[in-house]
Parts: structure tokens; sequence; C-alpha cells
């Protein structure tokens, strides 16, 4: 697997409001039912989106045409809590996604998008406010995510992101070839499970 | 007790971990084997990986092949990677068939010490046997399958203290559900949860697992409890439990996995057992509860409050309810059902209502054949189904239609959780589940059994 670096992401943003928005919203589980992640982006929040369309909300942020070619997503606190499905993080990226900025994220989620190749850096509550609301004013505004230098830039103003060490690094060297690392290191996988009694029966 | 399956050498400050135990079902695997194919490679411990189907099989008519067609090619996608790579699978024929994180322990599979990962974000459960065990994404799976270990980061360990008996009437489903509601849906990111005091040393093994279970619900990825006799009492005899003087020696080991007396912890929680209630969800996430006798508070979510039809300052206590479930990884044992049927002997489920039970494996159907609580549940007009996840996340033909109003003993009231867009989910224990069913609304079982006996303490 030939894995590319990762430093910048710049492009158009999709704001997307609320905390503790779950996997179950992200993608119902409905859509779960395929042995392949393809076409997974059509269904991306379609109950959330279907909501806003019946119940004459505003219509939702995944919905609207003027953020159809976001390649940022802006989300609050706890984004992708619930279950492990790696859909969730799958049906957003082949959206077009490549970063998705937020106060917080579950760790599977988290986990889940760095394998994929998409970053999850976090910002404060405050920059987040500012961010959507700049977008949301003004749908083609062009942000970019820094992981060099952990800033997130809109025009004429940055703010600070952050982003745990080990993910930064993976990304930065184009090291998210999680298996290959994993199995550089094979032989000590195997001698540790020689030492374990469940493994070697050995009490 | 993480020593030994540690080892070191990951640039990125993360460690790579021996996982000692693998468990794959049909919705989360299929992917990470055709990434493995991709890549050339094959299952590096087929013997330290286990499969099953849960959460896709239907509950009623199980014929193959499967009525619906995607639900089949998901298990003919399981049966055919199994195969190929010579996993075990526990299927439908197996008699062993059932909810991953309730086999993996009533075989006896699941151990003190081990590190145990499955792609499920349930997979917390495992730690009420001292095991670290952890949730993954398809990704990872791919990476477990092909290196039998992940990279993980640290984690911190919040100890979170349970002192006191509980009331007739709670359980340790409320128990979990007042520790969410207090700490938060996010309050366990970046811990681990690690559960004692007296009343979780009182606990039997399947109320360890319904309190770990939910610790994905607080945010914690695991939930752990340390092993002591009652683990090893529940694991004596099981199918896969060392035997004879390798079980005496094995418990040694055990023992010796587990935290220290002097262990460090980076947060401390206590709680008062005697003070918790038997609880109810209000909201679209499990930390949005109230305790049966409370109303909604003032400050609750508005857009919660909107999506399930609700106010502030409304009480939950007779709220009618559509449908009643009985089921799930968090209450679908044995005990579970156990404690459902002793509410419900001898009386109805309310005509309005439609209540089914769905036993954690298929064990646990036959184990509660043997008592009897088939007919207990089945003449109290409840329907009694095979074995699987069905109406906790409705992949298969079990779901709520519109906006019914379902009393459940699952774990998650996500919106659309049940299988409708606009279907709502009030969580509660199996008791509490049992008493709605009959009452056709909301009650507090302590009122509706008065009786000791029926509240089972
Ligand atoms: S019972 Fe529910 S929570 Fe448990 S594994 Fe099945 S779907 Fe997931």
């Amino acid at each position: 697997m030939a894995v590319e670096p990762v430093r910048q992401i710049s492009g158009t943003a999709l704001p997307l409001r609320g905390d503790d928005i779950d996997t179950d919203r992200i993608i119902p589980a409905r859509f779960l039912k395929s042995v392949s992640f393809e076409g997974l982006e059509r269904h991306l929040f379609e109950d959330d989106r279907r909501e806003a369309d019946t119940q004459g909300k505003a219509t939702h942020p995944a919905s609207n045409p003027a953020y159809a070619r976001a390649s940022i997503m802006l989300v609050n606190a706890n984004f992708g809590c619930g279950s492990s499905r790696e859909h969730a993080p799958q049906a957003i990226r082949r959206r077009g996604i490549r970063a998705v900025l937020g106060q917080s994220f579950s760790e599977i989620f988290f986990g889940n998008s760095v394998a994929l190749g998409m970053p999850c850096p976090t910002a404060s509550r405050e920059t987040l406010h500012a961010l959507m609301q700049t977008v949301e004013a003004d749908p083609s505004t062009l942000l970019s995510i820094d992981l060099e230098k952990m800033r997130v830039r809109a025009p004429g103003r940055e703010y600070e992101i952050s982003l745990p060490a080990g993910a930064r690094e993976a990304f930065l060297v184009g090291s998210w070839d999680a298996t290959g690392l994993l199995l550089e290191q094979f032989e000590q996988v195997e001698a540790v499970a020689g030492r374990l009694p469940y493994v070697t029966a050995n009490w | 007790m993480l020593r030994s399956p540690f080892h070191h050498g990951q640039d990125t400050g993360q460690t790579q971990l021996f996982i000692g135990l693998h468990l794959i079902h049909e919705v989360t695997s299929p992917q990470a084997f055709d990434m493995l194919r991709a890549r050339g490679a094959r299952v590096a411990f087929p013997q330290r990986t286990v499969a099953t189907v849960d959460h896709i099989v239907p509950t009623r008519d199980q014929r193959r092949p499967f009525l619906d067609v995607m639900a089949e090619e998901m298990l003919s996608s399981l049966e055919r990677n199994c195969r190929e790579h010579g996993i075990p699978l526990l299927d439908l024929s197996s008699g062993h068939q059932g909810i991953v994180h309730v086999i993996g322990p009533e075989l006896g599979l699941t151990q003190p010490g081990m590190t145990i990962a499955c792609g499920d974000s349930h997979t917390s459960t495992h730690g009420a046997f001292g095991a670290i065990a952890f949730g993954i994404g398809t990704s990872q799976v791919r990476d477990v399958l092909a290196s039998q270990s992940l990279a993980i980061d640290p984690l911190k360990v919040r100890r979170i203290v349970v002192r006191g008996r509980l009331s007739h009437g709670v359980y340790a489903k409320d128990v979990i559900l007042e520790i969410i509601r207090r700490l938060g849906v996010n309050g366990g990111a970046g811990y681990a949860y690690e559960y004692g005091g007296d009343t979780i040393d009182r606990m039997s093994m399947d109320e360890r697992m319904t309190i770990c279970n939910m610790s994905i619900e607080g945010g914690a990825r695991v939930g752990y409890v340390n092993p002591d006799a009652t683990t090893f009492e529940y694991i004596r005899g099981r199918q896969f439990a060392p035997v004879g003087d390798d079980f005496e020696r094995a418990c040694r080991w055990w023992t010796s996995m587990g935290s220290d007396r002097e262990a460090v912890y980076d947060d401390e929680v206590i709680l008062d057992a005697a003070a918790i209630q038997p609880t109810v969800t209000w909201g679209i996430n499990p930390g949005q509860s109230i305790s049966i006798g409370e109303r909604i508070p003032a400050s609750g979510d508005q857009d919660a409050l909107a999506f399930m039809g609700f106010r502030s300052g409304q009480p939950l206590k007779g709220t009618k309810i559509d449908v009643a479930f009985v089921g799930s990884c968090t209450n679908g044992r044995l005990s579970d059902l156990r404690e459902a049927a002793r509410i419900i002997r001898g009386r109805h489920v309310a005509p309005h209502v439609k209540a089914l039970v769905v036993p954690g494996s298929q064990s646990v159907r036959a184990a509660a054949e043997r008592e009897g609580l088939d007919r207990v549940f089945t003449e109290a007009g409840f329907e009694w189904r095979g074995a699987g996840c069905s109406m906790c996340l409705a992949m298969n033909p079990d779901r709520l239609e519109g906006r019914e109003l379902c009393a459940s003993s699952s774990n998650r009231n996500f919106k659309g959780r049940q299988g409708s867009p606009t279907g709502r989910t009030l969580l509660m224990s199996p008791a509490m589940v049992a008493a709605a069913a009959v009452a056709g609304e909301v009650v507090d079982v302590r009122e509706f059994a008065t009786t000791e006996a029926a509240l089972g303490r």
C-alpha cells in the first residue's frame, strides 16, 4: 500500500453543528448491510437530512448544494460517538471530505479516520464557532488545515489546532500504513505469544 | 496487568499490543478480509480468532438462504472468509451462535489477563473478567488479522467505586446509567473505567458485564473489573477454560494479572449504591436519563426533547409504550431473562404492546427453555425469538415502525437506532422493560411488583 503524507488540506468547508453526533446518525445501521464500503456516501446523515426536509427545518448542511464540494468538515464536541463502524468515516471520506476539524472526537471514530488517512484535528469551541459562522455566511470561504504548523487558516485569520503526536507524525511522514508497521515487528509479536500461558496452554 | 502482552517498537509514541483473542462478526469483517487479500497477507493467528454471526440474523425464520439477500450475502461472505483462513465460526447450526459479547464469556474464551479486540464498540464487556478489551474499526480488524497486534495510545485509568447495597428493584443497568449520567457520554474519553467497591465485588459476572458493556456509552473504550473468586468460578468448567491442575495454575496467573492494591489512578469517583434508583432515559443519548421518580430536567436538550416528543418538567412514569424489547449484549443473558420473567409470571402484556425477548445466544435460549422461561414469556404474550442482536440496532427484520416508543433493555437510544428513523427508545433494566410491557406504560418496577420474591433480591 503506497501511502502519501498528509500535510495540508485546503478547500471549502461543511459546517455541521451539534454535540454528540453519533455514528448511527452519520450512517444509519440499515446501510451497513453490505460487504463493501462502496456507495456509502449516498446515505451520509440520511435520517437527519430527511428529518430536516420533512419537518420544514433548515436544510441539513449535507443536503445543501452550497457545501457540495467541501473538503473539510467542521463539527462540535464528541463527534462520532457510538459504534465502532468504520462505515462512518468511510461515508464522510467518500463524500470528498479530507479532514474533519472539531472540538473533540470519540476515540474509535478518531482512530478509524486515521486509518483512512483522514485527519481529525481539534480546536477550541470558540475557534469552531468562529469558523462555522464564517463558512455559513460565505460557503465559498477557503480554509486550510496545516498539520506542520498546527494551524487552521481562514482569510485574514488563523487559529491553533491540535492532534496527538502519534497521529500527527503518521500523517506527516505518510506512515499510516499501520499493517506494514505492525508486521515489521511480527517476530516480537510471536515472542510475546510464546510467553503467554493462554496461548501456549502451558500454565 | 499490561506487562507481558506489551512490547514497544513503534516510532509514533504508540505501543504495539499483542491481541490474545480476536472476535469477529459479519458486519465489520468482510471489508477487512478484502483489504488483507489486496495485500496478499494471511491471518497470522487463526487459532486466536473466533467468528460468529449476530447482527443480521433473523430471529424468527432462520432458514438459509435468508430472505434478506444482503443479510445472506454478509453471512456467506463470513463463511467463505473463515473457511479460507481456518477460523472457527460459531454459526447457526453450532448451538453456540449468539451475540459476540455473550458467547465469548459463556464459552470460557474470555479470560482474565487477556487482551481482546473485536470490530464492535461493546467489546468493553469482556473487561468484566479482568481482560483489557476494546472495540476497533475495520482497518484495525485487518491489522489484527494480519499481525495479531495493534498500535494503541496509552490510556488513563479512572477508578469508579460503588459502595453499599442496591435497593430492591435496582440493577446493574441502573448503576451504569447513573454513572453515565454523572460523568457524561464523553466523560470517559481517554480513560479506561475500572470498577470496584463492595457493590461491584458482590455482583455476579452477568451484572459486571452489563456495567463494563456500557462503559463505551460513557466515552470510555475500556471497562475493567479485577478478577476474583466470582470470576474464576464463572470460568470453571466452561468449554475453553483450562481444566484440572491447569485451572488452579491459571487462577494464580489470573490473580497476578490484576491491578495492585497500591495502584495509582488518574481519577477516582465514588458512588453510593443506596442512592441509585431505577433509571430511564428520556433523550437520544444514554446520558440523558432520570430516575423513575424524577421529572425531565429544565436543562434538557431541546432537540432531543423535540425528537422524543417530551417536555421539560414531565415525568416518564405513565408514558405509554408501543414496544418492549428484552435482549442485547447489555441485558440478554440468562439472569436478565430470569429477572424479566419474574416480573411477568402470571401476568399479561398490555393489548397495545408488541413485546419480544431475544436471548443473547443459543446457549442462553436453551438454558432458559430448560427452566421453562420460554413458556412464562409466551404465556404472558411475549414473542420468544432466536438469538442475535435483533432490535438493539435493527439490522434484521426486527425494528420499530414510524414513531413507535420502545422500552428497551439495550444500550443505545440514538435517533433511528432501532430501525425507524423516527422511532424512539427508552433504555432501562430488563425488569423495568417487563413491567412496562405489562402495564403498557413506563412504571416503577418497585411499585409494580411489591413482593421481594418478584424483585429477586
Ligand atoms: S447487541 Fe447491540 S450493541 Fe450489542 S453487539 Fe449487537 S448490535 Fe452491538
